[in-house]
């Protein structure tokens, strides 16, 4: 029994383990064991790498304590800023968490090529599985940074538009091919500099260029891109722990970014491939008629004779963060018999699920947090929808405009219920940047203000 | 395009098509409509109201020569010789009882849709006439169950003496059973329902009645069925069922049945044994009449009194001794129909055979039988075992898509042997796994929970940060520039894993259930 056959039995079981670990987060029940058995895994694997590594190199207790330090400088800094992070802005962390990924991709990806042109042992698929891990790996560090720039508002969110952007990643993506030949012929070190610096630009413009409305794909499409990087790490190292956990994640991100793009009815290669999102006309400005507005206390009056409620919260909720008001004003109207529903859009937020971890945050009970389709056929029916910060994922004319630059996309029809009541600070439109008619309907209602003060006071008024 | 509402032909038939409300409805479609004189007036609704709905009240003649004709029963050999070559009929049809019709409407050239044919899945609810008449049905099987039934519903205690309650078993808990029990309960009688799909019993509580089970022991067949209607059941059930209406009979004062199975005769469920052990005075509703009965001495439009003092009502026509409300329904149902059918709100008819609905209606169009359609499957069983495909599923885009697929696979698969065959095996060992892992991160990932996308975005993000791996493998070497890019790539990649399971961790936490 040898030290490399331990690991590689230990890599084994963890790759068993990580699969495991995304199989249990796929439901409520499963979830947190999910969690425990990715840890359990990871911890599994660290184990057994930091054995390895040791074992093979001349001097142990530095190479140890190395390992040690940079370990326990990462962990703290990770630790610090989960315990510290608001849910609100999980969206920036996990951008952060990516870019995190990309640069040790590419830093792996250097190293291995030193460590192949000193020993002379590289070969031709060595150097293009560098060329390779390092390309990925320099997108999706620049990429999210701009993705976690842009969440946090840091820079503007507007798409950046560039003439012949289309022509410019293209150009990029040949110049690489072309670096790549001359890479892999000569073996210099040259062409992979070149190429980084490249890559860096590309992944910076293929983010830049995407609006803050689709972030929740792009965060999600980064994702996918931090997990190719790790299986290109994984073929230039050999290593099949790697390549499995690069792969599963890779393949799970690009689902993930699948589901959305359904969601948002946008076509998935024009996201993979970037820059998508921006062929959008403002509209021709347009009377839509008068919008009426309201009063808190008009609504808690409406609230107290509605029998059924529906809320669907979006982006503005979590910028305001009136999910605990929310959630309190919940607890009270189910206390009074009411019937309190969410529905939440699949891309309400900037991040796949934004709104179910909010309200979980709060205490709402998961299960009257229904998505969209199911949420649907039951508004015909209900007295009052309450919309606290959406605006595009419940905008009329996605199914009535055939014209509007958000046309089929499917969206929570609230004007169908009795009365709409649309929680706003004024009357701007949303990313898409597409006025909303919802405002301007017969049964819509008007609450101006701060979402959180505004649902405090109605909770006052009950 | 014009749709025309003639006055109903049948005998004792007081519905009609439209009412003034959905006249208004179909106008704003774009449509004009054209309605026969005194055509709603069995249904209290006057030529008066109809104009003012916007309406034309002209002749039978013009009616018929419409591009659209709304209908409530099937058109009689007379009516279907007035419609013009291509004009669209939407009418009750019962294609799977009236092979004849269905031929003569073929020959008729013109395009027939069976509001009786709507498929069962969610999306078509607002166009199945079927439903919303049995709903009427279900009411008015109870009073006239009331209006026979020599004593009152509801159990009371007076200085006259104790009234016991009504007790009502109801067979068949499909829109008109659960109707009847709703009714039945309401007006105070103690209700029990049976019905062969142990799924409903939920429905059928929730509804006020006792649901009456049978234990079959090992549950033989417990799976949902799949069109929507009770199936027909095995031996050893219908024995048990049986005896079980057999026990029932004897004790109960007032029986509804609707057990109806499409395309079949009524099962037979009561025997006349069991009908002559009910007490005298007994009423009995048997609501399969149309299709030959649930009850064994059932005439189908006749009140029958047996010689043991039980009445058998057998009307056909319970819907249309409600004719206001049923016609109103009747003619919502038509309006949902034309929404669909009317894409543009332009007036235009334009049918979609890509769509389950349209396709299943259909019953022949431009002198070609479409009967019967391609089978649909339905979910109105909460949950069942199997994943069922309610909605339509995406048709092919089209017939030479197979071939193609089957083409490029084979091309990819064949570049992709000419290039690992000039690999190094160890590559190769390594793409195995890479190939199997994304497939099986692929069908992980296809099913999970939309609310949980965020937590396992930053889990499968601390897991990519397994890239620690690399970097700490490379800590070992002893070249300083190695050693120190792959320090600061351990320390990245640490952050990464920490951050990522701590948060997904924290955000698990707080995932809860009532």
């Amino acid at each position: 029994m040898t030290t490399s056959n331990l690991v590689q039995a230990a890599y084994i079981v963890s790759a068993v383990l990580f699969v495991l670990s995304l199989a249990g987060l796929s439901r409520h029940e499963s979830a947190k064991e999910g969690n425990a058995f990715g840890v359990t895994g990871m911890a599994l694997a660290l184990v057994a790498t930091i054995w390895l590594s040791v074992d093979r190199s001349g001097s142990r207790l530095a190479t140890l304590a190395l390992i040690v330090a940079a370990m326990a400088v990462g962990a703290a800094i990770g630790l610090w800023r989960a315990r510290v992070v608001e849910m609100t802005q999980m969206p920036e962390l996990v951008a952060m968490l990516h870019s995190f990924v990309g640069l040790a991709a590419v830093l792996v990806g250097y190293s291995s090529y030193l460590e192949s042109s000193d020993a002379g042992t590289a070969d031709g698929l060595h150097l293009v599985e560098v060329f390779l891990g390092v390309f990925i790996g320099a997108v999706t560090f620049t990429g999210s940074i701009v993705a976690f720039l842009k969440l946090s508002a840091r820079i503007r969110s507007a798409p950046l538009m560039l003439p012949a952007r289309h022509w410019l990643n293209l150009t990029a993506l040949v110049l690489s091919a072309v670096l790549l030949v001359w890479f892999v012929r000569s073996h210099s070190v040259v062409p992979l500099l070149v190429m980084t610096v490249v890559a860096l630009a590309f992944g910076w413009h293929l983010v830049a260029s995407i609006g803050g409305g689709d972030m929740p794909v792009v965060v999600s499409m980064l994702n996918s891109y931090s997990g190719w990087a790790a299986a290109a790490a994984g073929f230039m190292l050999g290593n099949d722990l790697l390549i499995v956990t690069g792969a599963l994640v890779g393949s799970s991100g690009a689902i993930l970014s699948y589901i959305m793009c359904r969601a948002m009815n946008r076509s998935f290669v024009s996201v993979i491939a970037g820059g998508f999102g921006q062929e959008v006309s403002m509209g021709e400005d347009r009377d839509y008629g008068e919008h009426r507005e309201t009063t808190a206390a008009d609504v808690a009056e409406l609230l107290r004779d509605a029998s059924s409620v529906v809320i669907t919260p979006g982006y503005g909720m979590a910028v305001a963060q009136a999910q605990y008001p929310v959630a309190e004003l919940t607890a009270q109207l189910r206390k009074r018999g009411v019937d309190v529903k969410f529905g939440i859009h699949p891309v309400a937020g900037r991040l796949p699920g934004h709104m179910n971890v909010l309200l979980a945050e709060a205490k709402v009970p998961y299960d009257i947090v229904l998505e969209m389709d199911e949420v649907n056929p039951d508004l015909p029916g209900t007295d009052v929808v309450l919309v606290i910060g959406a605006n595009d994922t419940v905008n009329p004319s996605a199914a009535e405009e055939p014209s509007s630059p958000i046309a089929g996309m499917p969206v929570i029809e609230v004007w169908k219920a009795r009365t709409v009541v649309v929680f706003k600070r004024s009357m701007a439109t949303g990313y898409a940047g597409v006025q909303n008619p919802l405002f301007f309907k017969e049964n819509a209602q008007m609450l101006f203000g701060d979402a959180k003060d505004r649902v405090e006071d109605i909770i006052k008024a009950l | 395009m014009r749709i025309g509402v003639p006055a109903e032909s049948k005998p004792g038939e007081s519905r009609v098509a439209a009412t003034p409300k959905t006249v208004g409805q179909l106008t704003a479609l774009g449509y004009e409509v054209a309605l026969e004189r005194s055509a709603g007036a069995r249904a209290a609704f006057s030529d008066e109201a109809y104009a003012a709905a916007g309406a034309a009240v002209v002749s039978a003649d013009e009616v018929w020569a419409s591009d659209i004709l709304l209908k409530v029963n099937p058109p009689s050999e007379a009516e279907i010789a007035r419609l013009r070559p291509g004009a669209v009929l939407a009418s009750l049809l019962s294609p799977a009882l009236n092979p004849e019709l269905v031929t003569r409407l073929t020959e008729a050239g013109v395009t027939a849709l069976a509001m009786d044919a709507v498929p069962r899945i969610s999306r078509a609810q607002s166009l199945d006439v079927l439903s919303s008449m049995a709903n009427i049905g279900g009411y008015r099987a109870v009073i006239e169950a009331a209006h026979e039934f020599g004593s009152l519903f509801t159990g009371q205690v007076t200085a006259a003496g104790k009234v016991p309650p009504a007790k009502v078993l109801v067979v068949g808990a499909g829109v008109a059973g659960l109707a009847a029990i709703g009714t039945a309960s309401s007006l105070g009688a103690v209700v029990r329902a049976f019905d062969a799909r142990p799924e409903v019993g939920e429905q059928v509580e929730s509804m006020g009645a006792e649901f009456l089970r049978i234990d079959l022991g090992n549950a033989a067949d417990d799976t949902p069925s799949l069109t929507g209607y009770a199936k027909e059941m095995g031996e050893d059930f219908n024995a048990k069922a049986a005896a079980l209406y057999a026990e029932q009979a004897r004790d109960v004062d007032i029986v509804i049945t609707t057990a109806l199975i499409p395309g079949k005769p009524a099962p037979r469920l009561l025997t006349e044994e069991m009908v002559a052990s009910m007490k005298p005075g007994s009423v009995v509703v048997d609501m399969a009449a149309a299709n030959g009965g649930n009850v064994a001495g059932t005439v189908a439009d006749q009140l029958v009194t047996t010689s043991g003092g039980v009445r058998i009502i057998g009307y056909t026509d319970l819907p249309g001794r409600l004719p206001t409300q049923a016609s109103q329904l009747f003619g919502t149902n038509l309006v949902n129909l034309l929404k669909l059918l009317t894409p543009g709100k332009d007036g235009q008819l334009v049918l979609d055979f890509e769509d389950v609905v349209q396709r299943g209606m259909t019953v022949c169009r431009d002198g070609q039988t479409l009967w019967p359609p391609p089978p649909v499957q339905v979910s109105a069983a909460p949950a069942g075992p199997a994943p069922v495909q309610a909605r339509e599923p995406k048709a092919a885009p089209g017939p030479r898509d197979p071939r193609r697929k089957y083409g490029g696979m084979v091309v990819a698969a064949a570049l992709f042997a000419l290039v690992a065959a000039s690999s190094p095996a160890a590559f190769l060992g390594h793409f195995i796994v890479f190939a199997l892992a994304v497939i099986v991160g692929f069908y992980v990932i296809s099913n999970v929970a939309h609310a949980l996308h965020t937590p396992l975005m930053s889990e499968t993000n601390a897991i990519s940060g397994i890239i620690l791996v690399g970097g700490i493998l490379q800590l070992g070497h002893t070249d300083p520039l190695i050693r120190s890019l792959a320090f600061v790539a351990t320390t990245v990649a640490s952050i990464n894993i920490f951050g990522g399971f701590a948060v997904a961790g924290r955000m698990l936490q707080m995932f809860r259930k009532d």
